[in-house]
C-alpha cells in the first residue's frame, strides 16, 4: 500500500500567483489585518531574501523596492484548495483533505493505470502545474511519512518501504505537528532533528512529555500509522476573483473571465467532467449616491452589496473555455451590468461530457457547441426572443407557438423504418400534394369589410379596394373567456380580386397582387376586421 | 501558325499541371449533380431538385406559391434528419402551417428579423456557423426595390460560403437579384384558387350562411429562369458555361389546403 502526499509550499502566495500569473517571478508579500494595521502574513522566498519578515507592517514593506504587496484573499485560497483537491481526485478516488495546503492520496491499485509511483508523482506534478500550483510530492507506504517527506523535501520524493527513518532523519522537528511548548522543550534539550528525537528513549520521553512525546517519537521513527480520512466528493466548481480596482469595460473583464474559465475548465478536465451551466455573479461597486447617503446617515447599516447574476445554460455539456468565454461575452453585451465590477464569481454545474458516436450515415447537422455560439450571436443581432425553434402550444388560440432555444439535431432515427432504411422522399411525396403555404402579418392588418347576407363581398385593405370572388367561413373560434386576453373570432378565407374593382390604387399596388387568397377575421371583442395573412 | 502555338502552349500547361489538376481546360461546375428532392415530384422531375452547395432563387409575386415550395423543401430536408434554418426578414413564417406541411419544427432554426440588413447579417452567421442542410432566406415581403439595392457581392459571398459544403441556400424574393450567383432560379405564379362546391345549408344554426365551401388549394406555375444543374429533363437547352437559358419552360404543381386531409 502506498500513499502520495501533495504539499503546496507558501500556499497563500501560490494561490495569489495562481490568480495573477504575472507575479510568478516577483517577490511577493501578503498583508492582512484591519486597516490601517496591515501586517505581513506570508511571503515567498524572493521576498524573504529581500529582507521581508513576517509581522512587518505595510508601511515597512513599502520601503522595500521590487516587493509586490498584495492583500490576502481567502476566496482565492479556497479556489486554489479546491483545484488541489480536483487534481487529487483526478488520480485517485480516495483523497484526504489534510490541510488547506496538503492532501494525501491512496495510490493502492493505481500502478496498473499510471505505472510506477514515480510516474504517478510526475503525473500529479504536471496536472498541478496546469492549475497553476507548484507542488512538493512524496510517496511512501505510511501516511505520516508521506506528509513529512512532502513538507520537508522539495520536488518529488519516493520513500521506499523500510527506509522511512533513514529518509526522514535529517528533517527538522518543526515539521512535526507539535505544540509550541513541546517544540520549545525539545529545543532546550538540543533536539533539532528527527534523528535526534528518535534516538531518545521512549519511556523517559513519555515520563517528561506524556503521550504527546510517545506520538512524536513514533512519528520521528516513521512508525506511526493511521487510516485515511476520505474527503467528500465535490461536483460544483467555483472560481472567484476580487479586484483592487473595479472593472467597467467589457474588454478587460473578458481577460479576467477568460482566466477564470481556463482554470475552471482545467479543473473539470482533471475530473473528466464538462459543464452544462455556468453561473456568473458580480459584486458591483456601490454608486456615489449610495455612499453619500451612508455618510449622511451614520446610524444606517451598510446596505447589501449590489449584485449582478447571470446563468449561461448550455444545451450540451462542454469544456471549451474559449467557446464559453464567447458565449458569456455575448450574454454580457446583451445585458451589461449597470455598475463597475468589484468581484467576479464563476460557478459551474458539472456533468458527464458528451460522448458522440460518429458514423458515415449520420445526417448533416451543426456541431452543438458551434450551434450554441451561432444562436447566441443571432440572439445578439435580432433579440433573444426572436431566434430558436418554434414549438406549437396545445391551444386553439391564433399564433399558438413559442420559441425554444434548444434545437434538435440528428433526429433521423425517428424517421427510420424497422429495417433501418429511410422512406424514399419521392415515395413520400408521390401521394400527397404540397401544403399551401401561409404567410402571417404580425400584427394583423386592419381591414374594412363590406358584408352582404353575413358574407364578405368587398374589402378595403390599406386603401386598396377589392371584390371578394369566393369566401369560406365563418370559422369560429373562442377561448380563455375566464382570462383578460380572451379571444372570439370569426375567420374567413377569401379570394380577392383587387384589379376588378374601382377604387384608389396607391403606391402599395406593387405590394399586393391583383388576385390572392387572404385570411380575414372579425374580432368580436374589438368589433373590427383584420387580415391575418395570405396564402402563398 | 497561331493555332499551332496555342496548341503547344496548351499541351505545355497540361504537362506542367499533370498530377495536380486533372483537366485544366475542361469546365467543371462545382457540386454538379449533387441535388436533393424539393418534395414535389413534378418539380423534382422538372428541375432535378435543389442543388447542394449552391444558391437557389425562388421568386414571384405575393400569393404565387413561393412559401408552399419552401415548406415542401423544408419538410423534405427535416424528414431526412437535417437541421434547417429560416431567416425570416419580415416575421411572416407561420409555424402552424409548416407543422401541417410536415416540417419537423424541432429541427428548424427560425430567425425573426426586422429588416433586410438583419436578415443578411443573420444569413452570414448561419452560413459561417455551418452544419445546416438548408438555409432559407425569406425576403418575400421585402419590397423588391429594397432587395435590388443589396450589392451583388453579398450574393457572391453567400454563394462562395456555401460552395463545397452540403448546405442548400434558398432565397425567396419577388424578383431574381442574385444574377449569375444563383445556380437555379425558379419563377412562380399562382392560378386562381380551387374551392369546393358550395353546399346548401339548412337549419337554424345556418341562418344567414346559406352556403358552405372550403378552400381546396391552388395551382402554381413554375418556370425555370436559370439552371446550372445537369440536364435532367430537357436536352435542348443550352449548356454553355454551365448555365441554361430555360425561359418559357413551365411546369404546374397543385397545392392543397391544410384541412384537405380531413375532408378526404
Amino acid at each position: 500500500m502506498a500513499f502520495a502526499c501533495i504539499h503546496i509550499r507558501d500556499f497563500l502566495v501560490q494561490s495569489m500567483v495562481r490568480a495573477e500569473p504575472a507575479l510568478v517571478h516577483c517577490a511577493i508579500a501578503l498583508i492582512s489585518g484591519v486597516p490601517p494595521l496591515w501586517n505581513v502574513v506570508a511571503a515567498n522566498p524572493a521576498a524573504f531574501q529581500a529582507g521581508i519578515q513576517l509581522g512587518m507592517t505595510k508601511s515597512q514593506v513599502v520601503e522595500f523596492c521590487g516587493v509586490q504587496i498584495r492583500q490576502r484573499c481567502e476566496s482565492q485560497e479556497k479556489t486554489a484548495h479546491a483545484a488541489l483537491l480536483d487534481v487529487g481526485w483526478s488520480i485517485s478516488p480516495r483523497v484526504e483533505d489534510t490541510a488547506p495546503d496538503t492532501i494525501v492520496l491512496d495510490l493502492d491499485g493505481l500502478t496498473l493505470l499510471f505505472g510506477s509511483d514515480e510516474n504517478i508523482a510526475q503525473q500529479l506534478e504536471r496536472r498541478l502545474a496546469a492549475v497553476g500550483l507548484v507542488p512538493r510530492i512524496a510517496v511512501a507506504s505510511n501516511i505520516e511519512v508521506a506528509i513529512h517527506a512532502a513538507c520537508g523535501f522539495s520536488g518529488i520524493t519516493i520513500v521506499p518501504a523500510g527506509e522511512e527513518f533513514q529518509r526522514l532523519s535529517s528533517l527538522s522537528v518543526h515539521i512535526l505537528s507539535a505544540g509550541p511548548d513541546v517544540l520549545e522543550i525539545l529545543e532546550r534539550w538540543g533536539v533539532d532533528t528527527l534523528q535526534a528525537l528518535a534516538a531518545l528513549p521512549v519511556l523517559q520521553l513519555s515520563e517528561r512529555l506524556g503521550q504527546e512525546g510517545v506520538r512524536l517519537h513514533a512519528l520521528a521513527r516513521g512508525a506511526c500509522t493511521r487510516s485515511l480520512v476520505l474527503a467528500p466528493l465535490v461536483t460544483r466548481f467555483e472560481e472567484e476573483m476580487e479586484l483592487d480596482d473595479a472593472v467597467e469595460e467589457l474588454e478587460p473583464l473578458s481577460f479576467l473571465l477568460g482566466r477564470l474559465l481556463d482554470q475552471l475548465c482545467t479543473r473539470l478536465e482533471a475530473r473528466a467532467l464538462a459543464v452544462h451551466a455556468v453561473h456568473v455573479r458580480f459584486d458591483l461597486e456601490s454608486s456615489f449616491e449610495n455612499d453619500l447617503q451612508l455618510l449622511k446617515d451614520d446610524t444606517r447599516k451598510k446596505t447589501a452589496t449590489k449584485r449582478y447574476a447571470k446563468t449561461l445554460a448550455l444545451p450540451v455539456p462542454m469544456r471549451d473555455s474559449k467557446l464559453l468565454l464567447k458565449l458569456l461575452r455575448l450574454q454580457l453585451q446583451a445585458d451589461p451590468p449597470l455598475a463597475p465590477i468589484q468581484k467576479i464569481m464563476l460557478a459551474a454545474d458539472s456533468s458527464a461530457p458528451r460522448v458522440v458516436q460518429s458514423g458515415l450515415f449520420v445526417p448533416y447537422a451543426p456541431d452543438p457547441e458551434k450551434l450554441e455560439l451561432t444562436i447566441a450571436r443571432l440572439a445578439k443581432l435580432v433579440g433573444d426572443s426572436n431566434v430558436g425553434s418554434p414549438e406549437l402550444l396545445d391551444t386553439h388560440r391564433p399564433e399558438n407557438y413559442r420559441i425554444n432555444r434548444v434545437l434538435a439535431s440528428g433526429e433521423r432515427a425517428k424517421n427510420l423504418s424497422k429495417t433501418g432504411v429511410l422512406p424514399d422522399t419521392e415515395q413520400r411525396c408521390e401521394t400527397r400534394k404540397p401544403m399551401a403555404g401561409f404567410r402571417a402579418f404580425r400584427p394583423s392588418l386592419p381591414v374594412t369589410v363590406e358584408l352582404r347576407e353575413e358574407q364578405p363581398v368587398r374589402i378595403c385593405l390599406q386603401g386598396l379596394h377589392g371584390d371578394v370572388l369566393a369566401a369560406s367561413g365563418p370559422w369560429r373560434s373562442s377561448g380563455d373567456w375566464w382570462q383578460e386576453d380572451a379571444w372570439d373570432q370569426d375567420e374567413w378565407d377569401v379570394a380577392i380580386d383587387f384589379g376588378a374593382s374601382p377604387g384608389p390604387r396607391g403606391q402599395i399596388t406593387n405590394s399586393w397582387p391583383q388576385y390572392g387568397v387572404y385570411r380575414v377575421y372579425c374580432d368580436a371583442f374589438r368589433e373590427s376586421w383584420f387580415v391575418r395573412g395570405f396564402y402563398d | 501558325m497561331a493555332a499551332t502555338s496555342l496548341a503547344t502552349l496548351r499541351s505545355k500547361l497540361e504537362c506542367d499541371l499533370r498530377g495536380r489538376v486533372a483537366a485544366p481546360f475542361t469546365y467543371r461546375d462545382r457540386n454538379a449533380g449533387d441535388v436533393v428532392s424539393i418534395g414535389i415530384p413534378e418539380i423534382d422531375s422538372f428541375v432535378g431538385g435543389l442543388p447542394r452547395g449552391a444558391l437557389t432563387e425562388i421568386c414571384g409575386p405575393p400569393c404565387s406559391g413561393r412559401t408552399s415550395l419552401l415548406l415542401s423543401a423544408l419538410a423534405s430536408r427535416t424528414a431526412d434528419g437535417e437541421v434547417c434554418a429560416l431567416v425570416d426578414a419580415r416575421d411572416s413564417f407561420d409555424p402552424h402551417t409548416a407543422n401541417a406541411a410536415g416540417v419537423a419544427l424541432k429541427q428548424l432554426l427560425w430567425v425573426r428579423c426586422r429588416n433586410i440588413d438583419q436578415a443578411l447579417r443573420a444569413t452570414d452567421l448561419l452560413i459561417q456557423g455551418g452544419g445546416f442542410g438548408l438555409v432559407a432566406v425569406d425576403l418575400s415581403d421585402v419590397p423588391s426595390q429594397t432587395v435590388r439595392y443589396v450589392p451583388l457581392n453579398a450574393w457572391f459571398r453567400f454563394r462562395r460560403a456555401v460552395e463545397d459544403t452540403p448546405t442548400i441556400l434558398v432565397l425567396l424574393e419577388q424578383e431574381a437579384n442574385a444574377k449569375t450567383c444563383a445556380s437555379l432560379v425558379l419563377r412562380l405564379d399562382a392560378r386562381p384558387a380551387r374551392w369546393s362546391e358550395a353546399v346548401p345549408t339548412h337549419g337554424e344554426d345556418f341562418v344567414g350562411y346559406p352556403f358552405a365551401r372550403l378552400l381546396k388549394g391552388f395551382a402554381v406555375h413554375t418556370e425555370v429562369v436559370r439552371s446550372r444543374m445537369a440536364p435532367a429533363m430537357d436536352p435542348c437547352l443550352d449548356h454553355r458555361f454551365g448555365a441554361r437559358n430555360a425561359s418559357g419552360k413551365v411546369k404546374i404543381f397543385e397545392t392543397r389546403a391544410m384541412w384537405s386531409d380531413f375532408r378526404g
